[in-house]
């Protein structure tokens, strides 16, 4: 890990995407109370690939869930383009939708299950205007972007999500998001499931998405090396707070906070070889 | 889908529910066939004939004889017409005239009618005896030595205001059921109406399943939308349907009912208004159940990715929420037909079902033959088959519930 290995933009003067002021989730009440976000800021720029790393349980999802719109904070606000974002109302949700699209940490439970799979593709498909499109065109594009994460659409056509794997559902979901090409993007784990060959391939997609269409990123990992080889600007959460966030060169190869320490520490080294002599082999 | 079909037809407590209540439905449909006519109309003249098959007296005469010789036809003719009281008088003779009766067996009419011959002397007046008894000692044995020499019956007809004898009739003379013109088969006999009660229930048992269909339907469709609006939409409207929902359950659904019921009053009370007010009052544990199940489903994922892909509300609950409920919900429609059956019974018991003139239902047949006392006076055939067919339809639906509970809820598989 001596350099980085992507140029990282400087996004302090893009404009803003989505911003946050305080954002609080608090869950339950009394004994049972968990504050899961505890009053973060955060300032998200277009076009700008964002990760947050934190261990489980630290609040990634349901801070996600708040920057979707499909959970309410408790506390605090958040700004959609720098204005405080409105959507009250299930038509201003609706429109706001139009524009966020999310990739959810666990691909068994995102689809529903008593659809073919099929329907997902064709949803994204007419969400972009292509309603009227010949059935052999709709067929191409869901083909290709089965292709794109590595999967073969005839072989999925008119199956049941069940009747898929864990990584293939995955897989599935991105391949939404090269149909839909959103403004922004959650993706919570959106690779935990899949290969290391495909890895490569969906992560330099949505690299591609992002310089093309300017596709706002937010990247929940738990997995620190991955964030500081893709990202351009890492948060830290633990236990609901941010402890540390910046530039990923910046916060990964010079951490303050002692959390990233740890979390930088606990990374496998591939290259390094193992020290055994720190273990010892006779202890019980 | 399929493959959850299959499951429950693999389900032994689901077929056994499934197969008695598909046979009550084809009774339903084939009986009529065999028996068609209007299921009210009185055919017996006075209440409760016992159930059996009535034979024509008038046409037996005119249908033409056989002679058949069967040994124990005396005996049995004798045995038939000796009531119990005459066994019990006949005994209580013998006592008086301090005659050893520890062998005798009173139900053996042979060996009571020899004892009897023996013992029986017209002219010795026991000790204590009134006259009257004396008298019906007297007459008892005339007539059962009239049984016994089988005395020829003589049929006469009126002609010009003098009878003529038609035909003689002896105790061997038999005619095939078949000859008779009219013979006809009462195997529950009749209720206190005179009525026909096997075409009776079967049509009864008809109404009753109508009646709980359609309270069943009126519950479920009721408590489903209600249900799911609260559940999926929250907020204001969960709180008002969740107020309206309470409201129904702090009072208790079958006071409710017989309050409607009583103000519709007697005339407008058919079998499909009745059938309503039941669905009316019924509703609110669907509710309850389908809000907190859709609650637990609203923020599920799938749910989140149909409303990031655009989806209206109506189209999620439709594609996303209902399917998902579905065996609940026809689990629940099930429960609802039978409590529905039971409610429109319970009512017509106390009077306020469907108006008595129209159609049968099981409820006021039990309700008929409660107010003729069947129950007291021994008339068994007039309420127990209602009541055997109330329990089998709701054994059999309820059976059917746990096969598909066990179907769905693997955690319950015995
Ligand atoms: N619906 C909920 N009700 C109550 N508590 C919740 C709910 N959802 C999450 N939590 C709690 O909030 C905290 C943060 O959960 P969250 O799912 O955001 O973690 P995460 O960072 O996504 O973890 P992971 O990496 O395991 O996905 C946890 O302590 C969790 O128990
Ligand atoms: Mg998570």
């Amino acid at each position: 890990m001596n350099e980085p290995a992507r140029v990282q933009k400087d996004f302090s003067n893009a404009p803003l995407c989505l911003s946050g002021k305080g954002v609080t989730k608090i869950f339950g009440f009394g004994d049972k109370k968990t504050v899961a976000v505890d009053h973060v800021d955060f300032e998200f720029h277009e076009g700008e690939f964002v990760s947050i790393v934190g261990e489980s349980g630290s609040g990634k999802t349901t801070l996600s869930k708040m920057l979707l719109g499909l959970s309410n904070a408790t506390e605090g606000e958040i700004f959609f383009q720098g204005k405080p974002r409105d959507i009250g109302s299930g038509h201003k949700k609706k429109e706001y939708w139009k524009g966020i699209q999310a990739i959810f940490q666990d691909p068994f439970s995102s689809f529903n299950t008593f659809q073919k799979i099929d329907t997902v593709l064709l949803d994204c498909i007419n969400m972009r205007g292509g309603k009227g499109l010949s059935k052999e065109e709709k067929f191409n594009m869901m083909s290709e972007a089965c292709h794109f994460v590595n999967l073969e659409f005839k072989e999925l056509t008119n199956k049941y999500p069940f009747e898929l794997s864990g990584g293939q559902m995955q897989r599935l979901m991105i391949a939404r998001i090269f149909l839909l090409k959103p403004k922004i993007l959650l993706a919570d784990e959106p690779t935990s499931m899949v290969d290391a060959c495909s890895r490569a391939t969906i992560l330099d997609m949505l690299l591609n998405l992002r310089d093309e269409i300017g596709m706002t990123v937010i990247f929940i990992t738990h997995d620190i090396g991955l964030a500081y080889y893709i990202s351009d600007t890492v948060y830290i959460m633990e236990h609901g707070k941010f402890v540390e966030y910046g530039k990923a060169d910046e916060v990964i190869l010079n951490p303050h906070a002692p959390y990233t320490k740890r979390l930088i520490s606990d990374v496998p080294k591939i290259h390094e070889e193992w020290d055994l002599s720190t273990v010892d082999l006779k202890a019980e | 889908m399929k493959n959850t079909i299959k499951q429950v037809f693999h389900s032994p407590k689901f077929v056994g529910g499934f197969v008695i209540f598909v046979a009550i439905l084809l009774t339903m449909i084939i009986y009529p066939l065999f028996n068609p006519g209007n299921p009210l109309q009185q055919v017996s003249v006075g209440t409760f004939a016992r159930p059996g098959t009535y034979v024509s007296l008038y046409d037996a005469t005119k249908a033409t004889s056989n002679t058949l010789r069967l040994p124990d036809a005396d005996e049995k003719r004798v045995a038939a017409s000796l009531s119990a009281e005459d066994r019990v008088a006949m005994v209580e003779y013998f006592t008086t005239m301090g005659i050893d009766i520890s062998e005798l067996d009173t139900e053996d009419t042979d060996a009571l009618l020899q004892m009897w011959d023996d013992n029986y002397d017209p002219s010795v007046r026991p000790k204590g005896m009134t006259s009257a008894k004396v008298n019906y000692y007297k007459r008892l044995n005339t007539s059962l030595q009239d049984l016994k020499s089988g005395d020829t019956l003589v049929i006469a007809e009126e002609v010009d205001g003098e009878l003529v004898e038609s035909k003689k009739i002896t105790t061997t003379d038999y005619v095939r059921t078949g000859a008779v013109a009219n013979v006809k088969t009462l195997p529950l006999g009749t209720d206190n109406f005179g009525r026909d009660v096997l075409k009776e229930l079967v049509s009864a048992t008809g109404t009753s399943i109508l009646i709980g269909l359609i309270a069943g339907v009126v519950a479920t469709l009721i408590g489903l939308t209600f249900g799911l609006l609260a559940g999926y939409v929250g907020g204001f409207l969960d709180d008002f349907i969740m107020f309206i929902t309470n409201i129904f359950t702090v009072i208790p659904g079958f006071v409710l009912l017989i309050l409607i019921t009583y103000s519709i009053g007697q005339e407008q009370r058919g079998a499909a208004v009745v059938a309503t007010v039941i669905g009316l009052t019924g509703w609110t544990w669907t509710a309850r159940s389908v809000r907190s199940q859709v609650i637990s489903l609203r923020n599920r994922d799938h749910v989140n990715l149909s409303k990031l892909s655009g989806h209206s509300l109506i189209r999620i609950i439709l594609t996303d929420i209902l399917p998902y409920i579905a065996s609940y919900v026809v689990m629940a429609f099930i429960l609802q037909v039978s409590s529905g059956i039971l409610a429109e019974a319970q009512l017509s018991m106390l009077g306020l079902g469907p108006q008595t003139t129209k159609v049968p239902t099981l409820g006021l047949m039990m309700n008929w033959a409660m107010l003729y006392s069947a129950h007291t006076n021994g008339s068994w055939w007039a309420y127990f088959p209602v009541i055997l067919v109330i329990t089998l339809i709701s054994f059999s639906l309820n059976l059917m519930n746990t096969g598909l509970d066990q179907v769905f809820n693997p955690t319950l598989r015995d």
